[in-house]
Order: C-alpha cells, then structure tokens, then sequence
C-alpha cells in the first residue's frame, strides 16, 4: 500500500433509524407498513369463501363474527391502512409507468394519480350499490 | 449590495488523520441576499479556516460537483440560498450514504465504475455510413429518452436512495435512468448487452419505488420512472424468452 492510499479513511456512516430521518422515508414506510393490512384482510376474505363452501352454518358464523366489536374496530383499521395506502400508491404511480403522451404533450402526473382515485371511487360505489342491491 | 447579515453554519467535518470519526464544527458567517451555501463555505475557506475540503466547479447547477445535505436534505449547494435558511443554524453534512473521504468530499469511484458499466453511450442500431446521412428521430422518440439525458451525476438521488444506503452495491437511480436513456433512443441497439446489469440482484429489482431520489434531482431527471420502467422491461426479457424460439437477450 502506497501512502496516499494508506493516507485514506473513508468512513462509512450508520443507517441505523434511516426512515425516521426525512418525512418521505416515513411516507415510503407507512405505504410498506399497510400493505401488511391488504394482506390481513385479503386473508379474512378468503376465509369467508372457505367458510361458505363448508355450508350455511359456517358461512352465518363468518357473518357473526364479522360483526362483532373487535371485529369492527379491525376494519376500521383495515380502512384507514386502505386510504393510506392508496394514496402513497396513487402518488407514485405516474412514476411507475411508461411516459404517456396525449396529443404531443407529456400527459400531467396528477392526471395519472386522479384517476387512480377515481378508479377507486367507482369501484367502491360499485361494491355498495350491489351490497345494498343484495339486501334488498 | 445590502449589508451583511450573519447566519450559523455547521459542518460535519472529518479528517482522517486526526479524526476517528466525523465531528460537528460551528462557523459563524456574514451572509447577503444573493448568496449560496456554496459561497457560505467559500467564505469559511477563503476567511475563517482554510483546511475545510469540499467540492465544486461551476457554481451553475450544471457540473453537478456540490451536491451536499443541507439541514438533513439533498442539494446542490451552488443552487440553495443562505437567505432561505436564515436564521439557522444550516446544518452542512456530506453526502448521505456514501463513504466520507474528508470533511464534504465523499468516495465517487464505485459510482463511476457503475456509470462506465452501463455503456452510456449509443450502440448504433445500424451502422450508417456519412454517404447515408444522419440518424432521423421524430419528436415522439425523442421524448421518450430526452429527460434522462439531462442527468448531470451530482449523486443527490443516491443520497435519497435508502436501498443504495443499504446495499451500496445496487446499480442506483443515476445509473440506471442513464442505461435507460440509452436503451430508449431510437437509434440505439445496445439494450440486450445492457440487460443484464437491469436483470442482476443490483439492477432495478433492488429499487423499492421509494421515489425520494425524482424529488431531490436538480434537472428533473425522473430516475425512479426510468428504473421503474425498466423493471417493466426486465419482466418482459424473463418471460419472453420462454415463448421466443432462439431465447431472447440475456
């Protein structure tokens, strides 16, 4: 080793708490952290499907449960994750996908991101008009 | 010129030779309206303590040398005003998840062994003789390589990039938005040898769609938009070689 490299010292710092540092690390963390969320309630729904092939008695004990306070509380949860997910979601996906031009011009990111939004917004309604169509 | 007003501006300082590691140091500097913390540190080297390293070049944006966190974030130092930061104190630090050489100046080799890999330069499609004339591009093809090529390799998007943080082996934003600028010229033919540095554990499959690193970029680069769309691009040279006969590019 020659003196000028024996001279060098590079030092390499921690990453240690490297999310807490900015708040779009924390951002970035809560998108990571409620995908754990769609997880959790993509498992009680398939739940659901298994209960209903086990028959009527099975399917209305699902129901119940679905019902009950801790229950509620879970999907309150669920949807709060669900809301903050899509957000962060819907805020980086123009950066996701390939360059889209409309008439020339480079289309506007927000456009990208609203229209997640309303993909969402229609699909929802969607969901609650059969729900409610279902009851009746 | 209006009259000088002070501002504190703490270093992050580090020599090697009688440092184990890196400790705050405190200047205090008369500032005015028009100037940058570049200038701020010039001021420190050039009135206060000469032994203070850092880099820079053209203070215009454009060189891409002074790229430094200031007060925890990203900048080019030549580009953000002391006026901005008053009244402080402005927290001046090296670039983040690189290792620190001395003072501000951090170690760039890795970084420009990863730019010569991606072979940032046109393999020509087809060889064109001068008789033939130029290569044409309509607008449209143009677009769709030209913000990538606005890259001036300042390393901020490193700096934002947890997963280089982590694993400085990865390939990186910079990098990666420069392969995809070659990749995505018309003119070019060289994205089958390029490939394989996107495909690798270190290419885009180590980006986690962070997005901090189209933030900080001075030139509007988008580099997570280039290593996304790469993923895109490495997803389909998996699976297509299945159904193409003579296997598609590594």
């Amino acid at each position: 080793m020659n003196q000028k490299t024996a001279a060098r010292r590079p030092y390499v710092r921690s990453m240690q708490g490297w999310w807490r540092r900015d708040p779009f690390f924390m951002v970035y963390m809560a998108r990571e952290l409620t995908a754990f969320a769609v997880l959790a309630y993509s498992i009680v729904l398939v739940v659901g499907v298994m209960r209903l092939a086990q028959g009527e008695a099975a399917w209305n004990g699902w129901l119940a449960a679905l019902q009950s306070p801790w229950s509620l509380l879970l999907h309150l949860v669920f949807l709060l994750s669900f809301v903050i997910h899509a957000k962060s979601w819907f805020e980086i996906m123009p950066k996701t996908m390939p360059l889209m031009f409309v008439g020339g011009q480079r289309m506007n990111p927000a456009i990208i991101t609203w229209t997640g939004w309303g993909a969402t917004i229609a699909a929802s309604v969607a969901l609650f008009a059969l729900a409610l169509w279902g009851q009746s | 010129m209006s009259e000088a007003k002070m501002i504190e501006i703490q270093v992050l300082r580090y020599r090697p030779e009688q440092e184990d590691e890196p400790v705050w140091q405190s200047y205090s500097v008369p500032f005015t309206d028009d100037m940058s913390v570049l200038q701020g540190l010039q001021y420190i080297k050039d009135e206060i303590d000469g032994t203070l390293s850092f880099r820079w070049s053209c203070r215009m944006a454009i060189c891409g040398s002074c790229g430094m966190m200031v007060n925890g974030k990203p900048h080019l130092s030549c580009q953000t005003f002391l006026r901005d930061l008053a009244p402080g104190p402005v927290r001046i630090e090296a670039l983040a998840h690189f290792p620190i050489e001395r003072d501000l100046v951090v170690s760039v080799e890795p970084f420009v062994k990863k730019l010569e890999s991606v072979k940032p330069y046109i393999i020509p499609k087809e060889p064109r003789t001068l008789e033939q004339g130029e290569y044409l591009q309509t607008p449209e093809q143009l677009a769709q390589f030209e913000q990538f090529s606005s890259c001036i390799n300042c390393m901020l998007c490193y700096s934002a990039c947890p997963q280089f943080g982590l694993d400085p082996d990865f390939v990186g934003p910079g990098v990666l938005a420069l392969l995809h600028r070659y990749n995505a010229d018309s003119r070019d033919g060289g994205q089958a040898q390029r490939m394989e540095i996107v495909n690798s554990q270190e290419g885009v499959w180590s980006c986690t769609a962070v997005g901090y690193c189209s933030e900080v970029c001075p030139k509007h680069v988008d580099p997570a938009n280039a290593v996304n769309q790469n993923k895109v691009n490495s997803a389909k040279d998996y699976f297509l070689r299945f159904l193409s006969p003579k296997g598609a590019s590594k």
